[in-house]
């Protein structure tokens, strides 16, 4: 999975788009590598396993190889500004508190971590008072928990702390 | 006709309380999450999934495809209230509906935008109900190397039809077909591409990929943009809607022939988005107020609605009589047929009647609840995009975390959730399209076992795709697609070039 430290404010496209294309490039090589190493070719009962992913794998490449050339040696290379900075703190904005959502749900639980994240989201970023952020938080959380805990059956992760254990869910 | 009383059947099946009941839930949750940036019918779907594991398959179908109905209606809401597209093929209906809106007809642009939805989505369901059948009677007869030669075509058509670089659109599909590769073999029990992680040992299931493209990626494009909603507001009274419906028979050509376009993109995968351009497109042309599309004319609204649903609705059939879908909400509905324990394909018309009857039962009185609903309920749905998104935005994450630890209980396929989402955010800017990469994933596994089969029965010899007149006209035509983008290119150098003036507007999807 690429990752958006590459987005810095004022990369041209064309700059991501042959940055992907070579991240897509290094997945096709892993992937025809990988096949051969299953056997890529005929075994006594038929094709092995690597038969089919080997030739996804040299899609993958051809498919990469077009656009790396594409992005960098034709007159549709696009030199506008990917994101500029405005927008990529908008982006990471939502994108770093929500790791560190999903970090916490590890120990806290899903329904826990979801509360203490709607309630910062709406004060943080939506200026929200925080006694209408909590409340939102709190009844939104309720709402789920009952639905899936109560209503469906269907238990969510509490995490490994489990603090809220004292409810018997 | 066969087909009259098991559609008679069909409603004897979906006629019960709690059918009806889960069908006006599906509606109304549908609108909610076609209207709510981020949530969209696939992604919609796929949380909702996990918690009709319990159901009966049928109760759960009707539920979910409701769900779909009320997605497509929903996004017509935004594109007329908000010029803002809630799904890729609503943006043409953004032409003429927010205009109209602006003048202060926006209660007659939505009426006619869901009646003509209505309109196009019943003409295809009339269409499944005679069509299906004869599809899976005739594809019994299928062995692998003709299976095989229609995913080929599935795919092709994605390259041949769609927008963009064709390499991307190959890009896509590949990866999705390489995400479908991981984990056990299903052939030889072996593991692949895990690297040891004894985690990859499931695999990328495609609702996780689901959830994070379009859910999170969706997110971080909103966010992006700073979104701040400013809508015009509607109120739907039976007047409107009386005056409105006058007004419509008047362009009934506009409906048939939008319909009929509809249906016919909507078979192959990816229809919906250039089925309705090239309805808006059409109407425009052929209309005698055509000068004047783009100001505020309904015609130019009832033309894309019509063919958008029209070709949603008719996506369903390849998934019904094949078993393979032709949208990416098909393909998770699809992959709900697998989980509820249904094979999806020509024989779920021999062995499960009453599902699919249901099913197609439940398409009739879906839309037609579907339109009472939107109609009676739209100041109350137009009102939910006045939340700001700052109380939104987290709790669309929080519903996609917990649909994506419901679909295996497990932490891992929530942080894979959220490398999708930063995944779809950057194929999203980079016009990869993701439809094909969904399709790829769900299909992986199907595609790969009828290739291999055919490779066993003809010993590694490729030729069998060309073995009988049958599967040879079908792998023809998939090459023919797949190469369109440069056969196109070398007969614009012998024709004269046909301009087509909305190219620029039409989304890559």
């Amino acid at each position: 999975m690429e990752h958006e430290d590459k987005s810095r404010s004022g990369v041209a496209t064309y700059i991501v788009e042959a940055f992907v294309a070579l991240v897509l490039l290094g997945i096709g090589i892993v992937v025809v590598v990988e096949s051969q190493r299953l056997g890529a070719g005929w075994t006594s009962d038929g094709p092995g396993s690597g038969y089919f992913p080997f030739l996804i794998g040299v899609l993958i490449l051809i498919a990469s190889v077009g656009i790396l050339f594409q992005s960098l040696f034709t007159k549709a290379k696009s030199t506008e500004v990917f994101v500029d900075g405005e927008q990529l703190k908008r982006v990471l904005a939502v994108l770093i508190p929500a790791v560190v959502y999903v970090l916490a749900m590890v120990f806290i639980g899903i329904y826990i971590a979801s509360a203490v994240y709607i309630a910062l989201f709406m004060i943080i970023l939506g200026k929200f008072s925080w006694i209408k952020s909590v409340i939102a938080a709190l009844v939104v959380n309720a709402l789920f928990f009952f639905m899936f805990e109560v209503w469906f059956k269907v238990p969510l992760f509490k995490g490994s702390l489990d603090p809220l254990a004292f409810l018997g869910y | 006709m066969d087909e009259i009383s098991s559609l008679m059947q069909g409603f004897g099946v979906i006629l019960t309380p709690m059918n009806i009941g889960l069908m006006f839930v599906g509606i109304i949750l549908g609108v909610l999450i076609g209207v709510l940036p981020g949530l969209g019918g696939a992604n919609g779907v796929a949380i909702l999934l996990p918690l009709t594991f319990t159901m009966s398959p049928t109760s759960a179908i009707i539920m979910l495809s409701c769900l779909y109905w009320g997605a497509l209606f929903g996004g017509a809401i935004t594109s007329i209230l908000f010029n803002i597209p809630g799904e890729p093929w609503s943006v043409a209906t953004t032409f003429d509906g927010y205009p109209m809106a602006q003048k202060g007809e926006a209660g007659a642009a939505l009426t006619a935008a869901f009646t003509s939805s209505f309109v196009g989505a019943f003409v295809a369901v009339v269409m499944i109900t005679f069509l299906a059948p004869l599809v899976a009677k005739f594809a019994l007869k299928f062995g692998s190397p003709e299976f095989f030669s229609v995913y080929l075509l599935t795919f092709c058509s994605f390259v041949g039809m769609g927008k963009g670089s064709p390499f991307k659109i190959l890009a896509s599909m590949a990866l999705g077909f390489a995400f479908a590769a991981v984990g056990m073999d299903t052939v030889t029990g072996q593991l692949r591409l895990t690297f040891g992680q004894s985690e990859l040992m499931r695999g990328f299931d495609f609702l996780i990929a689901v959830i994070g493209l379009f859910g999170i990626g969706e997110i971080l494009i909103s966010m992006e943009e700073g979104l701040e909603f400013n809508g015009k507001s509607a109120k739907i009274d039976p007047k409107v809607v009386l005056q409105t419906w006058k007004r419509l028979p008047k362009y009934w050509v506009t409906s048939i022939r939008s319909a009929l376009v509809g249906i016919w993109m909507g078979i192959t995968p990816g229809g919906a988005t250039p089925a309705s351009f090239m309805s808006y497109g059409l109407a425009k042309k052929m209309s005698k107020t055509g000068a004047k599309f783009g100001t505020g004319e309904i015609e130019g609204v009832v033309a894309p609605e019509t063919a958008a649903h029209a070709a949603g609705t008719a996506a369903l059939l390849p998934m019904l009589a094949l078993g393979i879908p032709g949208s990416p909400t098909a393909a998770v509905l699809l992959g709900g047929l697998l989980i509820w324990g249904l094979q999806p394909g020509p024989l779920l018309f021999v062995e499960q009647k009453d599902f699919v009857w249901g099913l197609i039962a439940s398409m009739y009185l879906g839309n037609l609840v579907g339109l009472i609903v939107v109609l009676s309920t739209v100041p109350l749905f137009a009102s939910i995009l006045r939340i700001p998104f700052s109380i939104i935005a987290p709790v669309i994450i929080v519903i996609c975390a917990i649909g994506a630890y419901t679909v295996h209980n497990a932490m891992l396929d929530i942080w894979f959730m959220l490398g999708f989402g930063v995944m779809g955010y950057i194929f999203k800017k980079l016009d990869y399209p993701l439809a094909p990469l969904v399709l790829a994933l769900v299909l992986g596994d199907k595609a790969e076992d009828s290739f291999r089969q055919s490779m066993l029965v003809s010993q590694g010899d490729v030729m069998v795709m060309f073995s009988n007149p049958l599967v040879g006209t079908i792998t023809t035509l998939a090459l023919i697609l797949l190469f369109w983008p440069l056969i196109s290119k070398g007969l614009a150098l012998v024709l004269p070039r046909k301009v087509d003036e909305l190219a620029a507007e039409r989304p890559v999807d």
